[in-house]
């Protein structure tokens, strides 16, 4: 009666991830973009502003929950750091890309403390239902708004399973000139775009690391050398709510 | 068969410009608010990152979703052939138009970008059931007004029965639109329901009913058209029919729901610890809404109808604002489970049921939905031959043998 849903055993979970990354690494998800193909690095190379984003990349996330400590809010601070998202300390409609969610297991007590922010998924519900187009997915699997197409309906926050964006409920100062925000449309972690574009990892990747926690890695889950898909090849992890079917690109290990 | 016909509302009323001008400032004062939420932001609302649709968005699809209903009456005069209805189609259709009218407005008003309007009709994402919506929107008023043309031109009006089937498909396709905005929300709890879009259908069937009641009996009133009391006592009857399908599908979805055992615990919140959300459910919607006027309609003293006829359509009305409110606000305000089985804590509000307040512009921009709706009937009715000469029981059905309750034809003025 507590709102449990019935797949608590591990190994449907287990399973269905790791056809989903078998999946991954052969075919893109990507509808009508190229299927296959290799950049010229091969890895997560910096792509040049004239190449178009290409499928053969998809960038993902892996969180190691062992390794993110509770009361630790490095990510998060560089994240509003980075990219202007100063509020006006009005919890419930300030804007929040990434937060730090305290899990606790009532029956055993166990806590856990991990960063949750949009899982750039590769089914994204927020992109179905947006009635303009403007919540879209890049062809390497980083979801984004168009900020000048979005009309503020709120229906992909709606959508969203794990709540992950936010609408800007005031006007907007001191905005950063890669991370354009509007007053009256709807934002979300993007990644760090501006930073992967230029080959460089998302900030809170960044500042876990330089923290010393060093619980995230960011990379290319099509590229099988890669630090990130070695790591989801050798362990198991687990995406939030798998149930959904929605193939977050953010991955947990030891959730 | 006698030939009705029909008139607009002419003189000079009094009422009829005071009403406007009433109608008039409530307007404006939506359409200030509007511009105070667009202005500051949506921070002045009582809307947030939790609760991202509100009080304007309750009204909007109460609108909408009475809309498609309000055609009510007209598919059962010209569809079906009931006689008893047939003058009353022109009214149904116009108040059809009308409410959706002022719906639409409100739910553009209330957008982060309303200005953007012009890109929300020409870009669209043809997999999002809110582009296809807005099809199904503009071309329901397209339908209606042929439908409406056909029946006020002579010529026209062989071509009555088909316009009314395809304007009733269309709707019932419109309310199953509407009702899937939140059925295709997979991740909410409260609505990943197939039943969504049948109740939906049943809603629209009950308030639309509840609306087109009231509105013909303040058009009647305000004009000195006669209202037979048979006609009163059938409208009446039935709502209280459709108001029992409301409450049916309600019972589906809640039990379907409660026999899912991922979904218990939105059900135990609306049903029984969600405060005002659970009296909104059971004392707005089921007893007042549902039970009350059911009961009130099917008990109808002979004769005089009228008054609990009315009271029941208000109930119904005010009920339906009430499940409106329990959908739309009471599924935002339990929380997303994202970790079956675990406590969550966060600086986002994980876990945490959340609590609204409906601010005065979202409610005054909602209201102005409404009074929009007013406006555009009261205009038509005055400009065109909407209204029959004569809704008087004997005018209706020439079967109808004048009862001694005086409800022989009145001579027109
Ligand atoms: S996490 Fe939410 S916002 Fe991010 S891609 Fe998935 S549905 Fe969209
Ligand atoms: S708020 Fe913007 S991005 Fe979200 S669904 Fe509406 S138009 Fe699309």
């Amino acid at each position: 009666m507590t709102g449990r849903t019935p797949q608590q055993g591990f190994d449907p979970q287990r399973r269905r991830f790791l056809s989903a990354a078998a999946a991954a690494a052969g075919v893109t998800l990507a509808p009508g973009v190229t299927l296959y193909g290799v950049t010229a690095a091969g890895s997560a190379a910096a792509r040049a502003p004239e190449d178009p984003v290409t499928s053969s990349v998809r960038w993902g996330l892996l969180v190691d929950v062992n390794k993110c400590r509770d009361g630790c809010n490095a990510c998060v601070t560089a994240c509003v750091e980075e990219n202007g998202l100063r509020g006006n300390g009005r919890p419930e409609t300030d804007a929040q890309w990434i937060r730090k969610v305290e899990l606790r297991d009532p029956s055993t007590g166990a806590k856990r403390s991990l960063p949750l922010m949009c899982q750039h998924c590769a089914s994204p519900p927020c992109v179905d239902v947006c009635p303009t187009g403007a919540s879209f997915k890049r062809a390497d699997g980083i979801v984004l708004v168009d900020k000048h197409i979005c009309i503020g309906c709120r229906y992909c926050m709606l959508a969203c399973p794990y709540k992950a964006r936010s609408f800007i409920h005031e006007v907007v100062e001191d905005q950063k000139p890669y991370a354009p925000r509007g007053k009256g449309t709807v934002e979300s972690c993007t990644f760090c775009v501006h930073r992967v574009d230029e080959g460089r990892t998302p900030a809170c990747v960044e500042a876990c690391a330089e923290a010393g926690g060093d619980a995230m890695t960011f990379g290319d889950l099509n590229d099988p050398n890669s630090r990130i898909s070695k790591q989801v090849a050798a362990y198991v992890t687990d995406q939030i709510r798998p149930d959904l079917g929605l193939d977050p690109g953010v991955r947990y290990r030891n959730l | 068969m006698r030939r009705t016909t029909y008139r607009e509302i002419t003189g000079q009323y009094i009422g009829f410009y005071g009403l406007m001008a009433g109608l008039g400032v409530l307007i404006l004062l939506s359409l200030a608010a509007a511009w105070h939420m667009e202005h500051q932001g949506h921070h002045v609302t009582g809307m947030t990152n939790q609760i991202v649709w509100g009080m304007p968005h309750v009204l909007a699809i109460f609108l909408i979703v009475a809309a498609s209903g309000a055609l009510n009456v007209a598919s059962i005069g010209t569809v079906f052939g009931r006689t008893w209805y047939k003058p009353l189609g022109r009214l149904s259709g116009l108040l059809a138009l009308a409410l959706l009218v002022g719906g639409l407005a409100v739910l553009v008003l209330d957008l982060g970008r309303a200005d953007r309007i012009l890109v929300a009709m020409t870009t669209y994402n043809f997999k999002s059931i809110f582009a296809w919506n807005i099809y199904l929107y503009t071309g329901f008023m397209a339908v209606v007004v042929v439908y409406l043309w056909v029946q006020m031109e002579r010529r026209m009006n062989r071509f009555a029965p088909a316009a009314g089937l395809v304007a009733m498909i269309w709707r019932l396709v419109l309310t199953t639109g509407t009702g899937s905005i939140f059925g295709f929300l997979v991740a909410r709890q409260a609505y990943d329901a197939a039943v969504m879009a049948p109740l939906f259908i049943a809603m629209s069937l009950s308030l639309g009913l509840a609306c087109f009641n009231l509105t013909l009996a303040a058009t009647c009133r305000g004009t000195d058209l006669e209202l037979g009391d048979g006609l009163v006592s059938r409208l009446g009857r039935l709502l209280g029919v459709l108001a029992a399908v409301v409450l049916y599908f309600t019972a589906v979805q809640h039990l379907a729901n409660l026999y899912a055992a991922e979904h218990a615990g939105i059900e135990r919140f609306i049903l029984l610890e969600g405060g005002v959300f659970t009296a909104l459910f059971w004392l707005g919607q089921v007893v007042l809404g549902g039970l009350v006027p059911i009961a009130l309609v099917f008990t109808l003293p002979a004769g005089r109808a009228l008054g609990r006829v009315l009271l029941a359509s208000i109930l119904v009305f005010l009920g339906g604002i009430a499940q409106i409110y329990v959908i739309v606000i009471g599924g935002q305000a339990y929380p997303l489970v994202l970790f079956p089985g675990k406590e969550v804590q966060s600086s986002f509000f994980d876990g945490v049921v959340m609590s609204y307040a409906p601010s005065w512009p979202e409610i005054t921009l909602g209201v102005g939905g409404f009074a929009m709706a007013a406006v555009i009937v009261m205009v038509g009715l005055r400009a065109l031959r909407f209204l029959p000469e004569s809704l008087a029981d004997a005018a209706l059905d020439p079967h109808h043998s004048a009862a001694p309750t005086g409800a022989e034809e009145k001579a027109p003025a």
